[in-house]
């Protein structure tokens, strides 16, 4: 997608497997059975965090000409 | 004496060039064409009992027609080998080649061909079939027959298959327990040795390089931008209608979500084998945020949603095969002016 000029933001847990693979933009999960979710908070809470990681994969959208990545959220690599 | 099978195209089958290039598949018994220069190197061993001679654009177009006719031959002769080209650098007779010795294999009779490096069709099928390595055109075809004739013997005897390197076909990727004289610590050694001494040594195991993306231009303003989403958590609509697989996917599909605020629980489930899915099944949103972009659309954060999933199963799926899964549902997206992307993996 990058390749083909979409910016895309891939939200993953094991953040290093993406940047094995060359991902250009990576923004920590909050775990690998749900991504943007969490069954251990209150819905309202789980919303909050489903909020913090979109809007955080959505941020490095607008972001740098250069990889940008987040580990646990948002990192920037060279 | 062991039973071949031949495929060849119509340049080397006798029939004509690139006018003759739409030829339908035909059968000849006994060697025809180019299988006459394999046929010697068999001697007392094995017989060439047939030769199928196919059109390259005819192949190359019609696939499946071709593959039913080689079943169909396949059936009437039964061999114990299929030797197809060698195709050398040609693009649609290494397809044809590729194809026709997967479909041998598919059927459960061993099939090899020849191609140059290059040939696109080496990756498409050095997984599943064996492919010596021969030159770049025809002028290598001196080297290539008794290269490729000697590995067909090999493999009809039974005889024990040394390494990819000294049989000189393109690596399958599958691992093999072999003995060795020193174990794993002792040979690391050596070859560390070897390489601060500056002298040769072979890496056992090639480490995959992959490509560094450079990003594209960012986005400059989200609360115009359109914004899809895509996952590989392998969510579909409950009762999975389009059959996506839970392991090593090879299509992808985009599920139009309408007037949709969210992923309805209930009516989505991830089929993905590699995580457990309760989490996903309860809120689908967990694995694929339909639900928090729609609310960042009202609130204006970004511009709009693209109201389509695309999805597949990111569970062992080959890098080749995601590569090509990413470039078509690029198109999709660029062509739908899509201007960023959120892409989710469990």
């Amino acid at each position: 997608m990058e390749k083909a000029g979409i910016p895309a933001t891939h939200i993953c847990t094991v953040t290093p497997i993406s940047k094995t693979v060359g991902a250009a933009r990576i923004f920590g999960a909050q775990a690998i059975p749900y991504p943007t979710g969490d069954p251990n908070l209150s819905r309202e809470k789980e919303m909050a965090r489903r909020r913090e990681i979109v809007m955080g994969a959505l941020q490095l959208l607008t972001e740098g000409n250069r990889s940008v990545s987040g580990e646990s959220n948002a990192v920037f690599t060279d | 004496m062991k039973k071949i099978l031949f495929y060849t195209n119509q340049f080397f089958g006798q029939i004509g060039g690139e006018d003759m290039a739409y030829t339908e598949p035909q059968i000849f018994e006994g060697m025809h064409g180019s299988a006459n220069t394999f046929g010697p190197h068999f001697k007392d061993v094995a017989e060439i009992v047939a030769t199928i001679v196919c059109g390259d654009n005819f192949y190359a177009e019609n696939m499946e027609t071709g593959e039913a006719f080689v079943r169909q031959q396949i059936e009437k002769y039964q061999p114990d080998i299929l030797i197809a080209g060698p195709a050398f650098n040609a693009g649609r007779f290494g397809i044809a080649c590729g194809d026709v010795c997967k479909t041998a294999k598919a059927m459960g009779v061993e099939a090899i061909t020849g191609l140059y490096e290059e040939n696109p069709a080496v990756d498409m099928y050095k997984k599943d079939v064996y492919i010596l390595k021969v030159g770049k055109s025809a002028a290598g075809i001196r080297k290539a027959v008794p290269l490729m004739a000697n590995f067909a013997k090999k493999l009809l005897s039974g005889e024990k298959l040394g390494s990819p390197k000294a049989e000189q076909y393109y690596a399958k990727g599958q691992r093999v327990n072999i003995f060795c004289e020193k174990n794993g610590a002792e040979r690391a050694v050596d070859m560390l040795l070897a390489k601060i001494n500056g002298q040769p040594y072979e890496t056992e195991l090639e480490i995959s390089t992959y490509d560094k993306v450079e990003p594209s231009a960012p986005i400059a303003d989200l609360s115009k931008a359109k914004i899809a989403l895509c996952t590989s958590g392998g969510i579909v609509p409950m009762g999975n209608p389009d059959h996506m697989v839970a392991a090593t996917a090879k299509f992808w599909k985009a599920y139009e979500l309408g007037d949709a605020e969210r992923l309805e629980p209930g009516q989505w489930e991830s089929v993905h084998a590699g995580f457990d899915p309760v989490y996903a099944n309860e809120d689908p949103n967990r694995v694929a945020p339909y639900d928090m972009l729609k609310m960042l659309e009202k609130e204006g954060i970004i511009g709009s949603v693209y109201p389509v999933l695309c999805s597949t199963t990111g569970n062992s799926t080959s890098v080749a095969d995601a590569t090509r899964m990413g470039q078509e549902i690029a198109g999709r997206l660029v062509s739908a002016g899509v201007h960023g992307v959120i892409l989710t993996s469990t």
